[in-house]
């Protein structure tokens, strides 16, 4: 166990985390001037290749962490680092799964999925080749030339989970990409997405409100307090990879790893809840 | 903000005068109440239309030879001789082909350069919120001229030729495509932005793979009405002097107590608005070929 830490600090010199977080704060301007706290203090870091979860009460301020790290809103105060760079822009190699549909109405799903390519000065046809790969990667062969509008909500979301991917991103950010289907679909969908993201080194940082998703897929799952948000608690994952989600959810170790989680995340929940019984009095 | 109209759905009238696309689920106008409320056929249909046409004219054509005045009424008979004249024998100004080309190219090229010009500056403001502040109360200035008006100014600028009625047709189409290119491109989804920066979208990307395309809905509804007013403003500044077009025609007519010349030049106009309806609305279906096809072709005939 010591030599395997000591090899992890090893690499970690090497290889800078692929998102360092220091003490990360984030006020909005409301309509009426005054100023909202989604996040406060928040330290966080994630090693390269590592699947962290981040879990926490309903708008504590969780997508409002991937939009810091994805460069998409500068923090209010703290540093963010993405490979050791702090985060101006959007930072070279970040992909972003959104919680809603983002694939481009007007286009098919081949060309859907080429977009990216097409932004990085790809020519068209290799683009549209490499496309061809992922489309059927996803299994969406013989769908090419469908518009989204001709999909169901779970074939869509294989097209945004190609369209992120084909990028190659070493930093996924994913925004409770699943959250608007299915059980039989999500299931599915978490399958596909640790089919896909093994073996690709890719750091995931994946944000939800549900635990079992969250466990199941994670090395790390963070628990963020009701809003605002900070750090509440990180529990490990030790569940052996590789892993089949409907499979490893009826483990002794998972329940018990659930009720680690659920005992941290509980508390929040009551808060958030209050609040809203609060505002409805 | 000043220039901001209620962005809340795109179905909601809007201040600025933008005109709303119609969503594709909702089946348009008078053509959708007929097909939705009675499933006869199409045959029983058109000879109810049929029906309905002969009756106006015929009602027409016999009060005015019993009733009424045809000096001042004109009918049926009388325009349809004055058309066949035109068009066999020619206008007073030349023939009438020269007459319709002339409007036609007026009105076409007025057409192009406002709707042009509408949708560049409608989509640069929508997407720029401090020269769409700074410019707000000009351009509602602007918009609140009655800019029928101007055609009187172009004669003066440009002269009787084409230049000065394609100017009047470019002053009436700019705002209506303006206000829908500017409302069309402050409603793109902010996810769809947000996900092709992401991916790598330089700004002209941006513009040419996420707003213009989203925007394209809103800019087809107004081009409809932008044609006709295209077609208004060739006609307003031929009336306001010209030497050749439909516009003068009419004018001639009026000025010779000719109602049928009157009515004959309107028959003509509201044929080419047709015409120029029905490519628009192919070239739309073309450009929207992404979209769910749930309106029926009966529905979108009118």
């Amino acid at each position: 166990m010591a030599a395997k830490t000591s090899t992890f600090l090893d690499m970690t010199q090497i290889t800078p985390p692929a998102i360092s977080i220091r003490s990360a704060t984030k006020k909005f301007a409301t309509p009426d001037g005054s100023a909202f706290t989604a996040l406060i203090n928040v330290d966080l870091e994630v090693a390269a290749g590592e699947f962290v979860s981040i879990v926490g009460p309903t708008g504590c301020g969780k997508s409002t962490a991937l939009s810091l790290i994805s460069g998409l809103e500068p923090a209010t105060s703290g540093t963010i680092e993405v490979d050791g760079k702090p985060v101006t822009g959007i930072p070279a190699g970040v992909g972003y799964m959104f919680q809603s549909d983002a694939v481009l109405p007007w286009k098919n799903v081949l060309d859907n999925i080429a977009i990216g390519l097409r932004y990085r000065k790809v020519g068209r046809d290799e683009a549209r080749a490499r496309a061809r790969e992922w489309i059927e990667r996803v299994g969406l062969t013989g769908f090419e030339d469908r518009y989204p509008h001709q999909l169901s909500g779970g074939m869509r979301k294989r097209v945004a989970m190609a369209q992120t991917l084909i990028t190659e991103p070493s930093l996924l950010l994913l925004d409770e990409p699943f959250g608007a289907l299915d059980v039989q679909t999500r299931e599915l969908m978490q399958d596909e997405l640790l089919r896909l993201w093994s073996g690709t080194g890719a750091a995931v940082v994946f944000v939800t409100h549900d635990l079992t998703e969250a466990i199941s897929l994670a090395d790390r799952v963070v628990v963020m307090t009701a809003g605002p948000a900070t750090i509440r608690d990180v529990v490990t994952i030790d569940l052996p990879r590789p892993r089949k989600v409907e499979e490893i959810r009826l483990t002794p170790a998972f329940t018990s790893l659930y009720r680690r989680v659920w005992d941290s995340l509980r508390e929040e929940v009551e808060i958030t809840r209050a609040r809203g019984a609060f505002r409805v009095a | 903000m000043l220039l901001e109209t209620p962005s809340t759905t795109a179905t909601t009238a809007t201040t600025a005068g933008a005109v709303t696309p119609t969503p594709p689920q909702r089946p348009r106008g008078l053509g959708a109440l007929i097909h939705g409320s009675s499933r006869h056929s199409r045959l029983f249909v058109s000879g109810v239309r049929a029906a309905l046409v002969i009756f106006w004219l015929g009602s027409w054509e016999l009060t005015a030879r019993t009733i009424i005045d045809p000096f001042f009424y004109s009918m049926p008979s009388q325009i349809w001789d004055k058309l066949v004249t035109w068009f066999t024998v020619g206008t007073s100004q030349g023939t009438i082909w020269a007459n319709i080309s002339i409007t036609l190219q007026e009105a076409v090229l007025g057409f192009f350069i406002g709707s042009l010009a509408g949708i560049v500056l409608g989509i640069l403001l929508g997407r720029s919120p401090f020269f769409a502040d700074v410019l707000a109360p000009f351009i509602k200035g602007a918009n609140a001229i009655p800019r029928i008006v101007l055609a009187s100014l172009f004669v003066i600028w440009f002269g009787l030729g084409m230049s000065s009625k394609v100017a009047t047709a470019v002053v009436l189409v700019f705002f209506a495509v303006f206000f829908n290119a500017f409302q069309g491109a402050r409603e793109v989804d902010k996810v769809l932005v947000d996900n092709a920066r992401i991916l790598g979208a330089s700004r002209w990307d941006l513009m040419r793979t996420i707003i213009l395309p989203s925007a394209t809905s809103w800019i087809l509804a107004s081009l409809h009405v932008a044609f006709g007013f295209a077609l208004i403003g060739a006609i307003v500044g031929e009336f306001t002097g010209a030497d050749k077009g439909l516009g003068l025609l009419i004018n001639h007519s009026q000025g010779n107590f000719d109602a049928a010349g009157i009515y004959a030049g309107m028959v003509i106009t509201t044929v080419i608005a047709l015409v120029a309806e029905y490519v628009l609305t192919k070239v739309e279906l073309r450009l929207t070929a992404w979209r769910p096809p749930t309106t029926t072709s009966t529905a979108a005939g009118i």
